[in-house]
C-alpha cells in the first residue's frame, strides 16, 4: 500500500473556511465507461490513494458526480490538496448517437468552384442532417496543392450567407480546401462571422480540427460546432460540481489520442473527446505496469478492447473512423473490440457454447450465478475455471453440465483471446499483455501470442489513472516541399505543434516533438511529403 | 450474353463500387469520393443509360474519361461538377465534334465510379466497356494503346474551368504534356485520353466492364457464400485461403512497392503465397513458383465478406483469400505483353496464362 499522508503534507497551512490547502499535490481523475465511472486520487508521487468504481448513468454526469463524491470521501478532511481533475468522459460521443442536444449549424465550405461535385454534408444519415445543418454554401476560395489559390475568396458572398442565416443557427463550421496547410481563409471568414453574428458567435474551423481528406475534416469541423452546447454543459457541469464540492482545482479534459486538454480547449473542440476512453486505459496500463510497448486488454462489463502501447502512447488506427454514421479522419487508437466482458452471457450447450453478445453490465453483482442469481455469465465461468474467487454462492454443488458448459466457454474465450492478441501484436509475440478493467480476471495467465500476462495493481481503474498521468500534447498536419525549404517547413511545422501544445496546457519547457511521420505524395511532379507532427509535455507546474 | 441498354441507377452504386473495387487488384484509388459525386449526379440528373458498344453508330463520338493526379489531392480538392459539360461543350465548340457517349479509361477503382457521375452531368450513355478491363498505373496501359489506336486528341478539365485540348505524337508525349497540365491544375483534372468514333472503338476496348462490375458486386451482396459467388462469377482460381502474415511496402518513383505474405489456413494450411505489388498486385508466387501474373487479375479479398482489400488497406493478421483470373484476350497479345507484362514492370519472367499455371501447380 502506498504511503498517502506524509507529515508535511499533514500540517499544510489551509486557507480559514474551506479548507483549501497551500500544497496542491493531489489529483483526481475520471473516466466514463460503457457500464462503470471510475476515479482514482493520485498523489505527487504518482501513488494511487483512493479509488472508485461507480455505475454510468444515462446522462453520464450523475455518475460523474457521484464517482467524485465516492472518492473524495475517502480523503475526508483532504480535499483542499486536490489541484487537479481530468475527465475523460463519453458526453460528446452519447450526444451524436442519440442525436439529442445538438446545435443547429451554419455550414460554409471555401473552394467554389472546385468540390462541388461532393456538397457538404451529402452522406451524412438524414435524421442527423436534419437535426444538425441550418444551411450550407460553398463559396469561391481555397488553395491547390502548392498554395496556388483556387479562386479570391468571396467574402461577400459569406456575409450574405451569414446574413440570412443570423438568428437562426447555433453555430458555424468553416472549411478550405488544403485548410490544413493554408489556414488563413478560414480566419478571414471566421472574421466575417464574428462581424455578422457577433463577437460570441460559435465558430469552428477545419484546420483546427482536422487533417487532409475535405469531406471527413468538414464532417468533424461540423459535428465540432454542433457540440457546442454539450462541451459548455460538460464544462459547466464539472465546473460547478467541483464549485458546490468547494474544490479549488483545474479542469482538464482527456482527449482521443491518450493525452489531455485545458477546459477552455475542450469547450472549443469537444470532437476531441471523442475516443478519450480507451486511449486513457492504455496508458493507465503502461503508467501501471511500467512498460512503454505492450498489448493492453481492458475488459470491462460487456467488451474487450485490446489496444497497443508503443513507445508510451496508443497506436493509431489507419482507417477511416465513423461516429453515429458519419466519417471522419479521427486519430483514434487502434482497437479490437471483443463481446467479452465479466456480464456477458453465456447459453447454448457444453458442446456449442454461445458467449454474449448480451450482458448483464453492472447488475453482475446481482444476476450472475455466483451472486446467487439465474444468469450464467464469463464472471460464473472464471470462477468456475478457478481464475478468481468472486461471489457468494459456493460452486461445488453445480452440476457437471453446467460446470461443462461453463468450461467450455471460457476455452472459447481464451481461442478468440488468443486470435485477437496475436492480431495485435502482429504475430511477434514480443510484447507482455496487460490485463486491465473490472474484468481483468477473465485473461488467462498464459497468452500464446504474448511473452507473459501482467496485472498491475489498481488495473480495475487503469482508465483513470491514464487521464490523471495525461500529456498536455498539440497537433499539426502539414505538406511540405522535398527540395529546398523542406528544413524550415519542418521547423515551422514542429514550432506550430509546440504552440499548440502550450496552448493545450503543457509546461513551455518541457513540451517535446513526440511523433513525426511522413507520408510521399505518389503522382506528383515536384515531389512532396505530408508531414504529421505532434508535440506534448507535462501539465506545468501550479 | 449482353444486355444491350438498361439504366444504371442510384441503388446500383454500391454494388458497382463493390466490384470496381475487386477489379481494381489492389489499386485504381480508393472508390469512395467517386461513388459520393456519382450518387450526387444521379440525384441531380438522374440515372445514367449503359449501353453496348454495338448499339451505336460507326461515326458516334466515344470519350474514354479518367481522373489524372494525385490520389491524395483528389482526397482534398475535389472535383467541380462542372468539369464534365466543361469538356463536353469544349469539344463541340473547338473540334466541332459532338460526344454520344462516355467510356470509363479504367474500370478498376475510383475511375470506374466517377465516369458515372460524369455521364450524368453530360445526360449521356455510358458505353458498357473500359480500356483495361481492371486498374493500372501509366496512361499507355489502356487497350487502345496495345490495339494501335493512333493518339489523336487529349482533353483536359481541371477544378477551376480551363479546358485543354493536347495533340500530342504519341502516347509519350501524351502523358508527358497531360502531367504537366494537371499539376499546373493543382494535380488533379479530369481527362479524356482519345476522342474516337465507335468504329475506332470496336475491338479496342474491352466489352462489358460496367454489366460486369455491377454483376459482381450483387453476387457478392447477395450470395451467403460471398468468395465462392466471387470464383463462379470472375471464373477465378483460389490462390489460398489464409492470413496476412508480412507486409513490406515503400514508395519510390511515385509507386507504392512491396509483397505480402498470406500464410494459408484450413486445407491450404503450411502454404505461404507472396504477392509482389506495384500499386496493384502485379505477381503471386508460392515458393519462388510464379502462381499468377500480369496482365491476369490478382486480387486479395476478406475471407468473411469477400471485400477487396487494397494495397494500402492490407495489415497484418487479416483474413485474406487470394483471387486469381485471366484477363482479357487483348492483354495476351504480343503488344498487350509488351504494355502490361511481367517484364513491363521489371519482372524476368515470361508471361504464362493463369489458368495453365493454376492447373500445373495443383
Amino acid at each position: 500500500m502506498h504511503q498517502s499522508e506524509t507529515p508535511a503534507n499533514m500540517t499544510a497551512p489551509t486557507d480559514a473556511g474551506n479548507g483549501r490547502s497551500a500544497v496542491r499535490d493531489l489529483r483526481i481523475g475520471i473516466d466514463v465507461g460503457g457500464t462503470n465511472t471510475d476515479a482514482v486520487i493520485m498523489d505527487q508521487t504518482n501513488a494511487v490513494i483512493a479509488w472508485t468504481k461507480q455505475p454510468t448513468t444515462r446522462d453520464v454526469t450523475g455518475g460523474m458526480n457521484a464517482a467524485l463524491s465516492a472518492v473524495l470521501e475517502k480523503i475526508p478532511g483532504q480535499q483542499g490538496r486536490v489541484g487537479r481533475v481530468m475527465l475523460g468522459t463519453t458526453h460528446a460521443t452519447n450526444a451524436i448517437l442519440e442525436r439529442r442536444n445538438l446545435g443547429r449549424v451554419a455550414v460554409v465550405r471555401i473552394g467554389a468552384p472546385a468540390t462541388t461535385a461532393v456538397p457538404p454534408l451529402d452522406n451524412w444519415p438524414a435524421d442527423l442532417r436534419r437535426t444538425v445543418e441550418a444551411d450550407h454554401i460553398v463559396i469561391r476560395g481555397g488553395h491547390f496543392i502548392d498554395g496556388y489559390p483556387i479562386a479570391p475568396l468571396d467574402v461577400d458572398e459569406a456575409r450574405r450567407f451569414f446574413g440570412k442565416v443570423a438568428g437562426s443557427i447555433d453555430a458555424v463550421a468553416i472549411t478550405g480546401v488544403f485548410s490544413p496547410a493554408f489556414p488563413d481563409q478560414e480566419r478571414a471568414i471566421a472574421e466575417i462571422a464574428a462581424q455578422e453574428l457577433g463577437s460570441d458567435a460559435v465558430v469552428s474551423m477545419s484546420h483546427e480540427i482536422g487533417s487532409l481528406g475535405l469531406v471527413e475534416r468538414e464532417n468533424a469541423t461540423v459535428l465540432n460546432a454542433a457540440l457546442y452546447r454539450v462541451a459548455r454543459e460538460v464544462t459547466g457541469a464539472l465546473e460547478s460540481v467541483l464549485q458546490q464540492r468547494g474544490l479549488d482545482a483545474t479542469p482538464f479534459f482527456a482527449q482521443n489520442d491518450g493525452t489531455l486538454m485545458a477546459l477552455e480547449y475542450a469547450a472549443s473542440y469537444p470532437v476531441l473527446t471523442i475516443g478519450s476512453g480507451p486511449a486513457n486505459s492504455i496508458r493507465g496500463a503502461a503508467f501501471l505496469s511500467g512498460l512503454d510497448n505492450a498489448v493492453v486488454a481492458d475488459v470491462g462489463g460487456t467488451s474487450t478492447d485490446l489496444g497497443v502501447l508503443t513507445n508510451g502512447y496508443p497506436r493509431e488506427s489507419a482507417v477511416a473512423v465513423e461516429i453515429g454514421g458519419v466519417r471522419t479522419n479521427f486519430r483514434m487508437p487502434d482497437i479490437l473490440s471483443l463481446a467479452i466482458g465479466g456480464g456477458t452471457k453465456i447459453s447454448g450447450t457444453p458442446d456449442e457454447p454461445r458467449i454474449g453478445p448480451e450482458s448483464v453490465g453492472y447488475r453482475v453483482d446481482t444476476e450472475a450465478l455466483v451472486f446467487g442469481g439465474q444468469t450464467a455469465t464469463l464472471t460464473d465461468a472464471a470462477v468456475a475455471g478457478g481464475r478468481t474467487t468472486l461471489g457468494t454462492t459456493p460452486v461445488d454443488g453445480w452440476s457437471a453440465d453446467r460446470r461443462a458448459l461453463l468450461g467450455a466457454a471460457l476455452a472459447d474465450v481464451d481461442a478468440r483471446l488468443d486470435d485477437a492478441a496475436d492480431r495485435m501484436s502482429l504475430g511477434k509475440a514480443d510484447r507482455p499483455l496487460v490485463a486491465v478493467g473490472g474484468g481483468g480476471f477473465l485473461i488467462p495467465d498464459r497468452v500464446p501470442g504474448v511473452t507473459e500476462v501482467l496485472r498491475p495493481a489498481h488495473s480495475a481503474v487503469a482508465n483513470a489513472v491514464g487521464a490523471v498521468i495525461a500529456l498536455a500534447s498539440g497537433r499539426w498536419d502539414a505538406i511540405i516541399p522535398v527540395g529546398a525549404g523542406r528544413k524550415s517547413a519542418i521547423d515551422a511545422a514542429c514550432q506550430t505543434a509546440i504552440t499548440r501544445a502550450i496552448e493545450a496546457g503543457a509546461e513551455p519547457d518541457k513540451v517535446e516533438i513526440v511523433e513525426m511521420t511522413e507520408i510521399p505524395l505518389s503522382y506528383l511532379t515536384d515531389p512532396s511529403t505530408r508531414i504529421h507532427v505532434k508535440a506534448a509535455g507535462p501539465l506545468g507546474l501550479l | 450474353m449482353t444486355i444491350e441498354q438498361w439504366q444504371l441507377q442510384e441503388g446500383d452504386l454500391d454494388d458497382l463500387a463493390r466490384g470496381c473495387a475487386i477489379l481494381g487488384t489492389g489499386g485504381g484509388g480508393s472508390v469512395e469520393t467517386g461513388l459520393l459525386a456519382a450518387r450526387r449526379a444521379i440525384r441531380e440528373c438522374g440515372s445514367v443509360s449503359v449501353r453496348a458498344l454495338d448499339t451505336f453508330a460507326d461515326d458516334d463520338i466515344i470519350a474514354p474519361l479518367s481522373g489524372i493526379g494525385a490520389p491524395t489531392v483528389g482526397h482534398e480538392m475535389i472535383s467541380s461538377e462542372a468539369e464534365a459539360v466543361a469538356l463536353q461543350r469544349a469539344v463541340q465548340d473547338v473540334l466541332r465534334l459532338r460526344i454520344a457517349a462516355v467510356m470509363s479509361s479504367e474500370i478498376g477503382g475510383s475511375n470506374g465510379l466517377a465516369p458515372v457521375a460524369w455521364a450524368a452531368r453530360m445526360g449521356l450513355p455510358l458505353v458498357d466497356a473500359d480500356a483495361m478491363g481492371r486498374a493500372f498505373p501509366e496512361v499507355q496501359m489502356v487497350s487502345l494503346y496495345v490495339a494501335g489506336v493512333p493518339y489523336n486528341y487529349v482533353v483536359m478539365s481541371d477544378v477551376i474551368g480551363n479546358v485543354s485540348i493536347l495533340r500530342p505524337t504519341d502516347g509519350r508525349w501524351a502523358e508527358r504534356q497531360a502531367r504537366a497540365l494537371a499539376v499546373a491544375s493543382g494535380s488533379h483534372s479530369l481527362m479524356a485520353d482519345y476522342i474516337i468514333p465507335a468504329a475506332t472503338a470496336r475491338g479496342a476496348v474491352i466489352e462489358g466492364s460496367v454489366s460486369r462490375a455491377v454483376r459482381i458486386g450483387r453476387v457478392m451482396r447477395e450470395s451467403t457464400d460471398p468468395i465462392g459467388a466471387l470464383r463462379e462469377e470472375l471464373q477465378a482460381r483460389q490462390l489460398i485461403e489464409g492470413k496476412v502474415v508480412d507486409i513490406e511496402r515503400r514508395t519510390s518513383g511515385g509507386f507504392v512497392r512491396g509483397s505480402v505474405v498470406i500464410e494459408g489456413v484450413g486445407g491450404d494450411r503450411g502454404q505461404l503465397v507472396r504477392i509482389e505489388i506495384q500499386n496493384e498486385n502485379l505477381v503471386a508466387l508460392r515458393d519462388g513458383v510464379v502462381l499468377a501474373s500480369v496482365p491476369d487479375l490478382i486480387t486479395v479479398v476478406d475471407t468473411a465478406t469477400g471485400t477487396a482489400i487494397s494495397t494500402e488497406s492490407l495489415r497484418y493478421g487479416q483474413r485474406a483469400s487470394v483471387l486469381a483470373w485471366p484477363c482479357d484476350p487483348i492483354w495476351r497479345t504480343e503488344r498487350g505483353l509488351e504494355t502490361a507484362g511481367p517484364r513491363a514492370f521489371g519482372y524476368d519472367l515470361d508471361y504464362r496464362p493463369v489458368e495453365e499455371l493454376a492447373s500445373a501447380s495443383v
